[in-house]
């Protein structure tokens, strides 16, 4: 188990180094940068020497590397557009983000797979039938449709919900959070409904699929041949051996709604990161696009490490190194 | 007493083209600590009669007639949460394949406790205690340390050793056991038929054992049930039907093991391949490849008849040379 941890997070490093180097390129592909720094009347002598103080007369490679160090500190500069450093507008903004996906998220497992289970075990039911073509409209139609479609409902027609914003805030340390006030939950609800729509049905439908798979293998039949409960079979026998390819799509997934969240923030005018990279790329904010760009790609690092160290408690056969040591 | 008897059992299945019966007028008897081995083709109704005696017959298909009695009760009738408390506890079941029959990520100690806490009113420690027990039982080294470990960690063997400890260790008055042997090595095949042997004798477990393999019924049963499209042909003590076949399909089935020494250039075999259930011919369903019918044969079916221990059904059965 060590030793996969070790390699895992090898491997991860060099992800993160070829993300990093998209990531420094960025600023490259949006011309010479010392243009946008200097008055349009600078001479050669006044571009050289600010070229010379920002380090950028230098070859690439030594630029990359300290472009890397500074990152590996959470330095990457100052935002072009406000001139604030750019790790605090993250960690301003990252708060917002982590609790709209994690709610998103959470939601999507709390109704997913009961559902899922529910519509396994009751594959003819009208429930069922109606609960599946629900999911299939929640697949197809864009998400952006949905919230809109929920801002009419929830917010103008029944004046329930607000329809932007996070509410009231509370600052515990530096994190924000709207877990603690009834207008933070209320600005909470429709946008992780919408984030979370997608990933409800896929979950949804991946665990019926999964549970009918299981409900007809053999290790079933022997349980109720052993006069075991439907319960016991159903969630303790069956459900173990269904979550496993649910863990892997639900990892990946997660970062899907991290990604989707740029869409959903727009759209609820959400103070998160999503915002703020859309807000960088419409304002050419190279420094910004780039720590986003590394922040989101550590965040998938991260997460699917933690789902291959998932497996290994959900599936003993995983489980290489106990094996051996077993026989 | 009889543990186990099974009256004119018929199992349909609706289908599209009208209803198909898996077996027809099945009626046997199994009697406590007796094996009966029930042998016959695939398809010819065998693990349906054990899954209908188990009450776990797929649906659409359902008990259509007849009548199930262990120890005098009636089982085919009883709601599903009764019939649940049966099995495991009154009825055990083996299936073919070891490999595929134990839950892979639940170790073999928590399946074996929980089946018997499901059935036995004893604490965690005390199952636990029985689960190693029956573990040593059925022939796993180092109980104690294997409890814990998951089925991959087993060979074929000892997996269907635990199979077996799973069936056995809620103490069930009868076990059926469908194809034991036939996923195993043929050497584990030998140890697995002794094993079974050795458990039905200490505990006095009845066991109905299906199998397509002669030599494990010779080997193993009391009685043998020779079953032919979804019906029992013939039934009677081990040494006489194999010995003496009084059918002419046992007589093929008997003619057509190889024998060790002879080196034939064909494998004797019965001409034609056993009717799908919703082609049966009306009259014998045998008649259509029996070497011995008469005109009778392709009309009037012949029930099974005989005395106690002995039965046919064939029309000949009394000119047939015993």
């Amino acid at each position: 188990m060590l030793g996969f941890l070790i390699r895992r997070i090898i491997q991860s490093v060099f992800v993160m180094l070829a993300v990093a180097l998209i990531a420094f390129m960025m600023f490259r592909f949006m011309g010479d940068p010392v243009n946008s720094m200097v008055a349009e009347t600078a001479t050669t002598e006044e571009r050289d020497a600010v070229r010379e103080r920002l380090g950028l007369d230098q070859p690439l490679y030594v630029q990359y590397g300290r472009f890397v160090a500074r990152a590996a500190t959470g330095d990457f500069g100052l935002s072009w557009r406000n001139a604030r450093p750019v790790s605090t507008l993250l960690a301003e903004r990252f708060p917002a983000t982590a609790e709209l996906v994690l709610v998103a998220a959470g939601l999507s497992l709390v109704l997913g797979i009961p559902l899922g289970i529910l519509t396994a075990l009751r594959p003819h039911s009208f429930s069922t039938q109606a609960l599946q073509l629900m999911s299939l409209v929640g697949i197809s139609l864009p998400t952006f449709v949905t919230g809109i479609l929920l801002i009419l409902v929830f917010s103008v027609w029944l004046g329930w919900l607000p329809s932007f914003g996070r509410g009231t805030v509370v600052d515990v340390g530096w994190w924000s959070t709207g877990f603690l006030t009834l207008s933070g939950l209320k600005a909470l609800i429709l946008p992780s409904v919408m984030l979370c729509l997608f990933q409800l049905t896929l979950i949804m439908r991946l665990v019926r699929a999964e549970m009918m798979e299981v409900l007809r293998t053999d290790y079933i039949k022997f349980a109720k041949a052993r006069g075991l409960t439907n319960r016991s079979i159903h969630f303790h026998h069956a459900l173990k051996n269904t979550l496993i390819p649910v863990i892997t799509i639900f990892g990946l997934q997660l970062g899907g709604l991290i990604a989707f969240a740029i869409i959903t923030e727009t759209v609820f005018q959400w103070p998160g990161m999503g915002a703020l990279f859309i807000q960088a790329v419409s304002f050419g904010d190279v420094p910004v696009m780039a720590a986003y760009l590394v922040l989101v790609s550590l965040i998938f690092v991260i997460i699917n490490t933690t789902v291959d160290l998932l497996y290994a408690v959900l599936d003993p056969r995983l489980r290489v190194e106990g094996a051996r040591a077993a026989h | 007493m009889t543990l186990l008897t099974v009256e004119n059992l018929t199992v349909a299945f609706p289908g599209r083209s009208g209803t198909v019966n898996a077996i027809e007028d099945v009626s046997l008897s199994v009697s406590p600590g007796e094996i009966l081995g029930m042998v016959g083709e695939s398809g010819a109704g065998k693990s349906m009669t054990g899954a209908a005696i188990i009450g776990l017959i797929e649906p659409p298909g359902r008990i259509a007639a007849g009548e199930i009695r262990l120890e005098g009760q009636r089982i085919d009738t009883l709601r599903p949460d009764e019939m649940r408390r049966i099995r495991g506890r009154r009825i055990g079941a083996i299936f073919q394949d070891p490999l595929t029959s134990l839950n892979p990520v639940l170790t073999v100690g928590e399946q074996l406790i929980e089946t018997i806490q499901t059935h036995l009113k004893l604490s965690k420690d005390e199952a636990r205690a029985r689960a190693i027990d029956w573990l040593r039982r059925v022939g796993i080294p180092a109980p104690e340390a294997r409890i814990d470990t998951y089925p991959h960690q087993y060979s074929g063997g000892m997996r269907q050793r635990v199979v077996i400890a799973l069936a056995l260790c809620a103490e069930p008055r009868l076990v059926i056991a469908d194809e034991p042997t036939t996923a195993l090595d043929v050497s584990v095949q030998a140890q697995i038929i002794a094993l079974l042997r050795k458990l039905a004798r200490e505990t006095g477990v009845a066991v109905i054992l299906v199998t397509h393999d002669m030599g494990v019924i010779a080997e193993t049963a009391d009685r043998v049930a020779v079953m032919y499209a979804g019906r029992i042909v013939e039934v009677g003590p081990v040494a006489e039907v194999l010995t003496a076949p009084r059918h002419p399909y046992t007589r093929g089935l008997m003619a057509s093991i190889p024998r060790i020494g002879a080196r034939p250039d064909v494998l004797p075999q019965i001409e034609g391949a056993m009717p799908r259930p919703h082609a049966r011919p009306a009259g014998c369903a045998f008649a259509p490849r029996c070497p011995v019918r008469i005109e009778i044969c392709g009309q009037t079916r012949p029930d099974l008849t005989g005395h106690a221990t002995r039965s046919v059904a064939c029309h000949l059965s009394e000119e047939v040379p015993a």
